[in-house]
């Protein structure tokens, strides 16, 4: 059972602000979706190797060559705030 | 019959015989577009001026005697989570509400290569989350064939455009079913290629392991054709496959004799509709009567697949949208005293119920204590799914299913229980776990709706699933059938 | 009273010296305008996807392999998520559970006995960007970011705890950065970020086998600063146990003007960064035949060329180890001995009178002005005594200064030796004329008066009269 202080916890994790009734919705809602999770409890994968990827790629390289930078203004173009070539964000603390 | 409802491969022939120009061909989904959007809402951004500045050069082409490729002139439509150099990107959300991406996606570069004409962007559930594209932060898609109903997700915009008339073929992507279901819903062909078949370069990520761009269209010819200009190996993309794909077209065979064909027990059990499991059996019929040889089998772990999907989904994407924080790009809330804040709030105000829901269902698979009760155990259970496939392809060549338990639902039924919603995609994601290619093809109706049949096969096998789709189509008159409207 | 020692850990990252960044094809290089050595992929933009730069796994291995690592022969990439604006996506690609280097160690000397430290992993991952404030990021109204760095190629070095006083960890830092730069995958500038150190430290009564509760401690921009916050911290806690308190887990970060360390304002959360495998990356398998390629183009290390140095070169022990704690200086003591193959002699200049000039001239040895065969040459000409040694000492002073000839300054400042028997003759014949006393000294035995006079016949010639002769013909005059 996931309880509504769990779900404070992912929200801040997911940097999620929610709100009263949100955290609600959510631990209701998670709590279905995660029942009917558990029915995977049912099968035995002892033995089962996990698959993160379905084909067997491996070993994909490139070379190290410098290739085009965007120009700083489009690397710029879609951020809120700016200031000069930098990027502006309120403060950290 | 008026320009915009022809197939790629017709109007390339007229445009070769010079019966008709590329400008002619955009004038018209455009005047369609003009006609219908207003009720399909299929659209986000409409380029205009930039296809009809593309249909003039491939005018040019022609006229001067140049080689011109199969799409050249081309009205397409591209999902709007495909990154399009200079032409907002939203992914229908908020969070992206005004981003122009510097860059092309591979599959863009591609089609502008053949100078297919972009429409423009379509509608499309939120970062490709559902299964109506009701979860748009914009507006909700209508299902041209009725519009008190969805046209499916997520890429239900991209399969309305093609069903209405509004564009001649069209992008989309699928991650769980995202393009087959809308192409059932919508009566048109929608396929999702092998995993690592076409570059996911430039693709708005939603779950990485899943997710794969590929075509809506109205025949198979046009599918196999849209799909040899976006297939190939990419080196921006870890995960594309170096392989050299065969010229597609060359599958188009009307002839299924001795091909075998398993149809899983379990996508014909509870929770089909009785007139889908109708349609699907009368189909299974055709296939047989045209000398396939049609068998039950099983893939076992089917009951399993949905919970398994909605974790590893979901996890992925938890990571894949931490980045939309307000910094870079997107939706910032500007009263933020400082970056915590920011990050919050920008996040909260900017991505609607369903992503969160995503995120913090897929936050907490992957958070510790947690990750191998949930995370890790899908992984598994991925791998037995997978192992299903491997077995019933050792003795078919492909699977044929329905493609969804039922046709297109109305517009508000479904949005008030998630797990309701997520069954819809049943049929349709273990192909997305397992990584191999399944085609959605009209096969009939239920209720005056299309019914879609899926056909699924090995890791490229797109060849195999494109000849059973055309001799099915070739032998049958569903895809010629239009929405009224 | 109970005797403390210390369990110390330490993380250190290197920048890896790689054209481009590791996922993507944006430069590396340091110092370009803000927010230009960008790309879409480096900026975490939609849509975008990372592909691993092969020069970044080969100098992995390479520096792995150097520090006696197992490469393993199954690698992958992980996300580790957390939030900070100067980390684009939001997660940074690094390596959980299946690093790409493992069980290495490498030998340090503290007090003339040699000890062995394991180290437990060696892994990639993507450098974070910059943040500027004004001020300090606690006082600042706002920040910039910058994201030229952001992608640029680490290597995590992780020690085990087994380091047991802030000299042993500094001598293990230095270690790592020798052996590091040998093998030429990093320029390890401490004070440029290319490298970087955070310690894990504890402290247990001697004789205790279990461990205290730790703190990991920041902020150490030098060797000096690495020893001195270890220091700091492992008395703060040895007092804070002898006052019967008990240790909190934290993080503390080094305040250099204070000189001591600052708990970090304890986060409201704890840390989960919820690693999983990077759906966007595959698995690297190593080829054995390309891991023996790079162990095969490994330079020889700073151990080995020690052990030669004493072996072939008859150096002791000390003089080699000095002399090869950089390959710089040991390439450069090597080019010395070419021209002038006498290594001692060589050695005791470097290791003296070089070095101290360095120091003060704040030069490192590869940027100063004195080539190597610069150096051979002045101690060619005190051979062929054309100078004395002592004049050597001032001529070099020049030489640091202005990078020219050592012929040449001793031809300009005139500073060649009086060797000329007949000049040096009337010299001393007036040094005896004027010091009867001291010439009376020594004629009745007080042989110390000698000195005085060599003394006083140098001073005659401003230090330029050859040693050798002076003592010669004084002592054929006072007979």
């Amino acid at each position: 059972m996931i309880s509504k202080k769990d779900v404070e916890h992912v929200a801040l994790l997911a940097r999620l602000e929610l709100k009263e009734e949100e955290k609600e919705m959510y631990t209701r809602q998670l709590n279905d979706i995660l029942k009917y999770a558990h029915k995977l409890q049912q099968l035995n994968t002892e033995d089962v190797t996990p698959t993160a990827h379905v084909l067997p790629i491996k070993n994909v390289f490139r070379e190290d060559q410098v290739g085009d930078h965007l120009p700083n203004e489009k690397a710029l173009a879609n951020a809120p705030d700016k200031e000069g070539n930098y990027i502006k964000v309120p403060k950290i603390m | 019959m008026s320009l915009n409802r022809m197939t790629a491969h017709e109007l390339h022939e007229l445009m070769l015989k010079k019966e008709v120009s590329a400008v002619e061909i955009t004038n018209a989904v455009y005047s369609r577009i003009d006609e219908v959007e207003e009720k399909v809402k299929a659209y986000i951004t409409i380029t205009k001026e930039q296809a009809l500045e593309t249909a003039r050069r491939v005018d040019e082409k022609i006229a001067a005697g140049e080689q011109v490729s199969p799409l050249a002139g081309i009205p397409i439509a591209i999902k709007d989570n495909i990154c399009t150099n200079g032409v907002k990107t939203t992914c229908a959300s908020k969070i992206l509400y005004n981003f122009v991406p510097p860059y092309d996606a591979t599959v863009m570069n591609k089609l502008n290569a053949r100078h297919a004409v972009m429409v423009g962007k379509t509608n499309m559930d939120e970062f490709a989350m559902g299964s109506s594209t009701e979860n748009s932060a914009f507006h909700t898609t209508r299902n041209p064939w009725d519009t008190e109903r969805v046209p499916g997700g997520s890429s239900g915009g991209s399969a309305a455009a093609v069903a209405a008339g509004e564009c001649i073929v069209a992008l989309g992507s699928d991650t769980g079913g995202s393009i087959r279901q809308p192409a059932a819903f919508c009566g048109v062909v929608g396929m999702k290629p092998t995993y690592g078949a076409v570059s996911r370069y430039g693709l708005v990520a939603f779950a990485s392991s899943l997710d794969q761009i590929g075509p809506f269209t109205k025949d198979v010819t046009d599918c196999a054709l849209v799909l040899d200009a976006i297939c190939g190996h990419d080196p921006l993309d870890s995960t594309s496959v170096k392989y050299q794909h065969p010229d597609y077209t060359q599958y188009l065979q009307n002839d299924v004799r001795g091909l075998k064909i398993g149809v899983p027990k379990e996508y014909m059990a509870e929770g089909l509709d009785p007139k889908m499991r109708r349609v699907i059996e009368e189909a299974i019929v055709t296939f047989s009567n045209l000398g396939a040889v049609v068998e039950e089998t099983s893939l076992p772990h089917t009951e399993y697949a949905l919970a398994a999907y909605y974790l590893i989904a979901p996890a992925e994407a938890s990571s894949n949208l931490a980045r939309y924080d307000g910094v870079r790009y997107g939706y910032r809330n500007v009263e933020a005293d400082n970056v915590l804040e920011m990050f919050m709030k920008s996040r909260s105000e900017g991505f609607g119920d369903e992503v969160k829901r995503r995120i913090m269902l897929g936050t907490y698979a992957l958070s510790a204590g947690y990750y191998d009760a949930y995370y890790n155990k899908a992984l598994k259970v991925r791998t037995l799914i997978k192992q299903d496939f491997d077995k019933a392809f050792e003795k078919y060549d492909l699977l044929l299913s329905p493609t969804t338990p039922g046709p297109a639902f109305k517009v508000g039924e479904n949005t008030a229980d998630p797990v309701q919603m997520y069954l819809q995609d049943i049929f349709t994601l273990s192909v997305n776990l397992a990584g191999i290619p399944g085609i959605s093809i009209p096969c009939g109706f239920v209720d005056g709706l299309p019914a879609g049949l899926q056909l699924m096969g090995k890791p490229f096998s797109e060849g195999t699933l494109l000849r059973a789709a055309y001799t099915f189509e070739q032998n049958t008159e569903f895809n010629r059938q239009c929405p009224a409207f | 009273m109970a005797q403390w020692e210390a369990v110390i850990g330490l993380e250190v990252h290197v920048e890896l010296k790689t054209n481009t960044k590791i996922f993507c094809h944006s430069s590396t290089e340091f110092g370009g305008d803000p927010n230009t050595h960008v790309c879409p992929v480096c900026l975490g933009l939609p849509g975008v996807l990372p592909v691993l730069n092969k020069k970044v796994l080969e100098y992995a291995v390479k520096a792995g392999l150097a520090l006696n690592c197992k490469i393993a022969p199954f690698s992958k990439f992980d996300r580790k998520n957390y939030y900070y604006p100067d980390l684009p996506k939001n997660y940074q690609i690094s390596q959980y559970d299946l690093p790409i280097a493992e069980h290495g160690y490498l030998d340090i000397e503290v007090d003339g006995r040699t000890k062995r430290i394991g180290i437990t992993r060696l892994h990639m991952e993507e450098d974070a960007g910059k943040l500027v404030h004004q001020g300090t990021i606690m006082t600042t109204p706002y920040s910039l970011v910058d994201y030229n760095r952001t992608g640029v190629p680490l290597i995590e070095i992780v020690s085990e705890p087994d380091m047991r006083s802030p000299e042993e960890a500094k001598a293990y830092l230095e270690k790592l950065k020798a052996i590091i730069q040998y093998t030429g995958v990093s320029d390890c500038k401490m004070q440029e970020g290319s490298l970087r150190c955070d310690a894990n430290i504890s402290v247990r009564p001697v004789g205790s086998t279990e461990f205290g509760t730790k703190t990991e401690i920041k902020n150490m921009n030098s060797f000096k600063a690495l020893q001195k916050a270890l220091e700091y911290e492992m008395q703060r806690q040895i007092e804070v146990l002898e006052d019967g308190g008990r240790i909190i887990q934290e993080t503390r970060t080094w305040d250099e003007a204070k000189g001591v360390t600052v708990s970090m304002r304890s986060k409201e959360e704890a840390h989960d960064y919820r690693y999983f495998p990077d759906p966007d990356l595959v698995p690297v398998v190593m080829d054995p035949e390309w891991v023996e390629e790079i162990r095969e183009s490994l330079p020889e290390l700073p151990d080995a060329r020690k052990r030669r140095y004493v072996e072939q070169y008859g150096l002791p022990e000390y003089d080699a180890m000095v002399l090869t704690l950089t390959k710089e200086m040991a390439d450069y003591f090597e080019e010395v001995l070419e021209g002038y193959p006498q290594p001692k002699t060589v050695s005791n200049w470097m290791m003296g009178d070089f070095s101290r000039l360095l120091n003060a001239n704040q030069v490192e040895i590869t940027s100063c002005k004195v080539s190597p065969a610069q150096l051979a040459e002045l101690l060619k000409l005190i051979d062929k005594g054309t100078i004395s040694g002592k004049i050597a000492k001032s001529v070099l002073e020049d030489m640091v200064e202005t990078g020219k000839a050592p012929a040449e300054i001793v031809e300009e400042k005139g500073l060649v030796q009086i060797s000329d028997e007949g000049e040096l003759s009337r010299i001393i014949d007036e040094v005896i004329a004027n010091n009867p006393k001291s010439v009376e000294d020594y004629r009745s035995g007080k042989k110390k008066a000698m000195g005085f006079l060599v003394g006083q016949t140098m001073k005659a010639t401003k230090g330029k009269a050859n040693p050798a002769l002076v003592n010669k013909l004084l002592s054929e005059k006072l007979q």
